[in-house]
């Protein structure tokens, strides 16, 4: 029954706060508002995630947010540099394939977004069976360190975040 | 006593605001001078966060500390900033490579199948990202 009326309760929480946040007031009404929000919209939605990744290490995503924020102001700082300082004939653009270890799509869609997000990289396309993905390289002299550190400092994460 | 943190705080909302300004431009600027599609993409998906994200904390500082009242709009703009920014870039990654990459200029996948653009995932099971 409990069940029926909250089939995810983490999105029926995040709902609500979000539709707080949202209103800017927190007001009886407006809390009655979001709790009707918080119901509805997870049983309307339902069909879209049959399978929801289960988040193991709630501590370990909180570190990975973290280290995602700091690597998007340096990402910021150094892209900002080569924008401003470099000749376009000094800007070695590459591809980089990172074969992946990550099989939950969850885990590599977040994976994905954030090497977008940071240092010089932006993510193109999957393998089409999904084990390796495509990254474009804003400039770099060395690829395989790129993989390398994509793959220590985020999948590694991931990899034990999305258990 | 109260003037003087008056003072402080559109001093620092002002810092947050130039900074702001600074790295808006900077992506917009990339956009202009970057000759490849793909390098564009660099500029506004970078750049720009860290442009949008000083004048959202230099908004909120200002709600906090002048009209002291807590705002929070501006977390919400960040959230969904960092929900749609990387999709974008993906799309139009996607939608570039498919008319001006041919696939044999791309390194290989490593695996048995070719990248999504280009090949069919294997039988129905279908893979997002």
């Amino acid at each position: 029954m409990l069940k029926r009326i909250f089939p995810h309760p983490l999105l029926s929480v995040t709902l609500t706060i979000v539709w707080l946040m949202l209103v800017n007031k927190v007001t009886l009404g407006n809390l009655a508002l979001g709790v009707v929000l918080g119901i509805v919209i997870p049983i309307m939605t339902a069909p879209y995630w049959p399978n929801r990744p289960a988040v193991r290490a709630p501590l370990m995503a909180a570190e990975y947010a973290l280290i995602v924020l700091w690597d998007i102001v340096v990402a910021n700082m150094v892209v900002a540099g080569i924008v401003l300082f470099k000749r376009n004939a000094d800007i070695h653009s590459q591809w980089v394939v990172v074969p992946l270890e990550l099989t939950s799509p969850e885990a590599i869609t977040v994976l994905a977004g954030t090497i977008t997000m940071t240092p010089g990289t932006v993510s193109a396309t999957l393998s089409a069976d999904g084990g390796a993905l495509l990254v474009h390289c804003l400039h770099t002299d060395d690829p395989d360190g790129i993989r390398d550190d994509i793959k220590t400092r985020y999948e590694r994460r991931l990899k034990e975040i999305f258990r | 006593m109260d003037q003087d943190m008056t003072l402080l705080a559109e001093l620092l909302v002002s810092a947050f605001l130039i900074v702001g300004g600074i790295f808006g431009f900077v992506g917009s600027f990339g956009l202009l001078k970057l000759k490849h599609t793909m390098q564009r993409l660099h500029a506004p998906t970078k750049a720009t966060t860290l442009g949008v994200g000083g004048a959202l904390i230099g908004s909120m500082l200002y709600f906090l500390m002048i009209e002291s009242s807590v705002s929070f709009h501006e977390l919400l703009i960040t959230l969904f900033l960092f929900i749609t920014a990387p999709i974008t870039a993906n799309f139009v990654a996607k939608t570039f490579m498919q008319g001006d990459v041919v696939e044999r200029e791309l390194p290989d996948t490593g695996r048995a199948f070719g990248w999504a653009v280009y090949d069919d995932p294997p039988s129905e099971k279908t893979e997002e990202d």
